[in-house]
């Protein structure tokens, strides 16, 4: 089937403001019987509910952490773009828009992107009157930074914890919708299902954390911004609770899954220090302002002390291969770079796998003060986690799973293909199509909450019927039983290995042959572990407690059957792509100097794929993507 | 490194709850705490036993999950430092610790280690904001705010919501916790406006939930991961004498 983004036609400059003339509205008075739902309470999800609330819908939303302040969010540091052009250095919309598609390796719809933009400068306003704290100058002005794939200024900051700053804006709007009554908050529940009735979503089932109850929930629409999916790596820089469940559930109910093989490989990574790790760390990008990566030009160089290494047989890398851009590439290039450094023998730290970011330069030209007043929280975390100073010895970094571009297909309007089910921020496909260029995951996150999903799911809840089908229909009982069915099975296993097991098991597979290169041969052999490895778990998974308790194993054995499914569909995904672009590196498709070569004749496309079933394969839908204000050039950063 | 965990143990908030004695018999200094907690509970499950719970999500010491009493202090006694950031190599081969959760009447135990914090959402709910609508606000640059006065919104700011402060205090006061958000809010303009119905707001939801006063102890910005500054509740205080009088 050809998909339809029902993108607006005509000049790209006044698509948004003409499409939300012509979308259909509530009335305010009829807004209050209108029931949604919203999964997730992460910058997207957060700033929908708040704003869906204030405008006076009733709006009930879901966490598994014990709070709306804690999703994963709040982990983002470096910060968030817009086209404001305060530094007057000459950005505006149309080049945020461009940066943006480029970034992208042209895997992006052009009309998303340009909203995006747009909407940008929106929200630094929002922002700071909701009292976000951003970084500032001596005269009072708002600061900017530089990021990767940029070559102005336009990213704003509240030191290390953007992120952080951001959500808690967004929860501050949250909680007063809270007080006010139009939001109430169910914490510490999992999403375990979503119920269609006729093709049309109406609500979700949750599991009670504390108390492992399974419940109903009704509404006119479902919201999920439950964030993205690369934990399916197992060590990646995602919370631990992070997984593709919510997303996963939509996907079994017949919601499309697109481009999930665009997965993005942050550069600036804590390296791996054992085989006991629970995550990575990253260190934000925005250390690639003042840091200079480099390896050792000879590879007998790599055992020596940083410091010992004469200038002259130092690589440094980046600025080598990309001189314009230099250690602002783009984040895919720079971690290809990087892995490229660590292959050719020439890695530095435990097993060869990192290589040096150096502030030496930076600490000589400004001072140790500036660096520490710029980075000084990162340098400190990087501290407590490797015992080293990174302002006296260069830091070592490497590449690690960050982000995901695929999610949920969604049209214009951010509903996927199941009537009524709207999805935001990392958990849809739509606007970083195979790279995201850094600061831009929260740009879209409080974009999709605050600006879009207010105009556009009025246009949907105006054409149907508040409180037609509530938790009364048959259909959740159902799914309830179903969902209870499935948590049994898992508990009846008993077998002798944990989920954690399992689960590092899954992510060596994806990392191994997923991940930053990928082949014909190891996407194919994925296609046969990846099953071999959930039967054996179906055969040999131990989940230790019972459903009716606090049970975080059992919540950990649900999430990996996901990831199973999940993982599949990715490497399938992966596979069809016969092309390297962004995150997405094929290495049959590179250029004579290892550069990712695109195929826009046949893959200039979004991939959705249906869900057929475990073990089934899947069926692939495509959605043509038309460059018209833009036109598809090879990506560089030379 | 070998190491001797007293754990506290109970199941749900109505057990009485005890303190259990685990080895763990292969730590390695580069592990984090939680990381080290992830072996013993591999162990633990291996063996059909029910594992330890702990909070935890995001594992880089900022989403404010993790509510650990280790050796009688929260987050372990590293300054700034929460118990995911919090490595072994801070510890000796043979040591024994004391792992508990975050102690006091506002925190009930969910189990083990987890705490129900939920009354630090009802302090935020009643004014831990301004009142701006989405849409219709200045330009960011509308509101000139200096350097000095965005660093010192910002240091507050700096808050994460893990509890920390309550558990430490010998009156389980949230005042750390309240001041931090009163002060970032109160001394911009954006946050003026409101300042006064803040603070009277915000204090007296944390009354009615039922934590205790600040008496100058300062355990709190000793335990707080972030650092955040006990001058924070000078400002509390001072926000609320001028709330008082007006």
């Amino acid at each position: 089937m050809i998909l339809d983004g029902k993108c607006p036609t005509g000049p790209i400059e006044t698509s948004w403001d003409r499409h939300r003339f012509e979308s259909k509205l509530v009335n305010p008075s009829n807004k209050r019987k209108f029931k949604i739902l919203c999964v997730g309470t992460g910058l997207a999800g957060g700033a929908a509910a708040a704003s869906l609330g204030e405008l006076g819908y009733q709006v009930e939303a879901f966490c598994y952490q014990d709070s709306a302040r804690r999703a994963h969010s709040i982990a983002a540091q470096g910060g968030i773009n817009a086209a404001k052009n305060y530094p007057n250095d000459g950005d505006s919309i149309y080049r945020l828009f461009y940066d943006t598609i480029k970034g992208g390796d042209f895997r992006a719809r052009e009309a998303d992107v340009w909203r995006l933009a747009q909407v940008s400068n929106n929200i630094i306003d929002q922002c700071v009157a909701q009292g976000v704290p951003f970084a500032r100058d001596y005269s009072g002005y708002l600061d900017n930074r530089s990021f990767g794939g940029a070559q102005v200024s336009r990213t704003f900051y509240a030191r290390g914890q953007t992120g952080q700053q951001l959500l808690l804006g967004a929860y501050a709007a949250f909680s007063r919708q809270v007080k006010a009554g139009t939001v109430k908050l169910y914490e510490r529940r999992e999403m375990l299902d979503l119920v269609v009735v006729d093709g049309v979503t109406r609500g979700i089932t949750c599991r009670n954390m504390v108390t492992g109850e399974i419940e109903s929930y009704w509404g006119d629409a479902v919201i999920l911004a439950t964030g993205g999916y690369v934990n399916v790596f197992y060590l990646s820089t995602n919370a631990m609770g992070c997984s593709v469940t919510a997303a996963w559930k939509a996907a079994r109910k017949g919601a499309y899954m697109a481009n999930p093989c665009y997965t993005q490989i942050h550069p600036t990574c804590i390296p791996q220090h054992g085989e006991h790790q629970s995550k990575l760390t990253l260190m934000s990008e925005s250390l690639r302002n003042d840091g200079r990566c480099w390896v050792p030009k000879k590879a007998e160089d790599c055992e020596n002390p940083a410091g010992e290494i004469a200038e002259d047989d130092r690589d440094y890398y980046l600025e080598r291969k990309y001189p314009s851009f230099g250690n602002l590439a783009p984040r895919d290039i720079a971690s290809r770079a990087a892995k490229e450094q660590c292959d050719d023998d020439r890695g530095v730290g435990p097993g060869k796998r990192g290589v040096y970011l150096d502030f030496a330069d930076s600490i000589n030209r400004l001072g140790e003060d500036t660096i520490r007043e710029r980075y000084g929280n990162l340098f400190e975390m990087y501290e407590k986690i490797t015992d080293e100073d990174g302002y006296k010895q260069p830091m070592r970094i490497y590449p690690a799973p960050h982000y995901a571009m695929g999610g949920l297909w969604v049209d214009y309007n951010c509903m996927s293909n199941v009537p009524g089910l709207f999805v935001l921020g990392e958990a849809n496909f739509s606007v970083h199509g195979a790279n995201r260029l850094g600061a831009s995951a929260l740009m879209q996150g409080l974009a999709d909450g605050y600006f879009v999903i207010p105009y556009t799911i009025a246009g949907y809840l105006a054409t149907v019927k508040p409180g037609e089908v509530t938790d009364e229909h048959p259909e959740f009982k159902k799914s309830a039983e179903a969902v209870k069915a499935e948590l049994d099975k898992l508990l009846a296993v008993n077998g002798t290995k944990t989920p954690s097991e399992f689960h590092r098991e899954l992510g060596k597979i994806m990392w191994e042959n997923v991940g930053m290169a990928r082949s014909d041969e190891s996407l194919k052999e994925a296609l046969k572990l990846i099953p071999a490895l959930r039967d054996e778990f179906w055969k040999d998974v131990k989940v230790v407690g019972t459903n009716e308790q606090f049970n975080q194993e059992l919540e950990n054995a649900a999430r990996l059957v996901d990831f199973f499914d999940f993982a599949e569909i990715l490497t399938r995904d992966a596979l069809n792509r016969e092309e390297s672009c962004g995150g997405h590196f094929r290495v049959e498709h590179q250029t004579d100097d290892g550069e990712a070569m695109r195929n826009d004749e046949d893959f200039c496309y979004v991939a959705a794929w249906e869900f057929k079933g475990t073990g089934v394969e899947p069926e692939l839908h495509k959605e043509p993507l038309k460059f018209e204000n833009i036109k598809l050039a090879v990506r560089s950063y030379k | 490194m070998k190491l001797k965990l007293h754990v506290w143990r109970q199941n749900g908030s109505n057990d009485k709850g005890r303190l259990e004695t685990i080895d763990a018999p292969d730590v390695s200094p580069d592990q984090s705490f939680l990381e080290m907690l992830d072996d013993v509970n591999l162990v633990l499950a291996r063996a059909g036993k029910d594992v330890i719970a702990f909070d935890h999500d995001c594992r880089e010491g900022i989403c404010g999950m993790c509510s650990q009493v280790i050796n009688g202090v929260p987050h372990g006694g590293q300054e700034r430092t929460t118990v995911c950031q919090l490595h072994m190599r801070q510890f000796n081969d043979g040591d024994e610790i004391f792992v508990e959760p975050w102690k006091a009447r506002a925190f009930p135990v969910i189990k083990d280690l987890v705490v129900n914090r939920n009354g630090l959402e009802v302090i935020m709910q009643a004014g831990g904001y301004t009142s701006c609508h989405t849409g219709g606000v200045a330009d960011g640059n509308a509101l000139l705010i200096g350097k000095p006065v965005a660093d010192y919104s910002m240091d507050a700011a700096e808050c994460i919501g893990c509890g920390a402060c309550v558990a430490s205090c010998p009156n389980s006061s949230a005042m750390l916790f309240t001041g931090a958000k009163v002060a970032q809010l109160a001394v911009l303009p954006q946050g003026k406006v409101e300042a006064q119905k803040r603070v009277m707001a915000m204090t007296e939801a944390a009354k009615e939930f039922g934590f205790g006063n600040c008496t100058n102890h300062y355990e709190c910005q000793a335990s707080c991961p972030k650092g955040v500054d006990v001058k924070f509740i000078a400002k509390l205080n001072r926000e609320y004498m001028k709330a008082l009088v007006s």
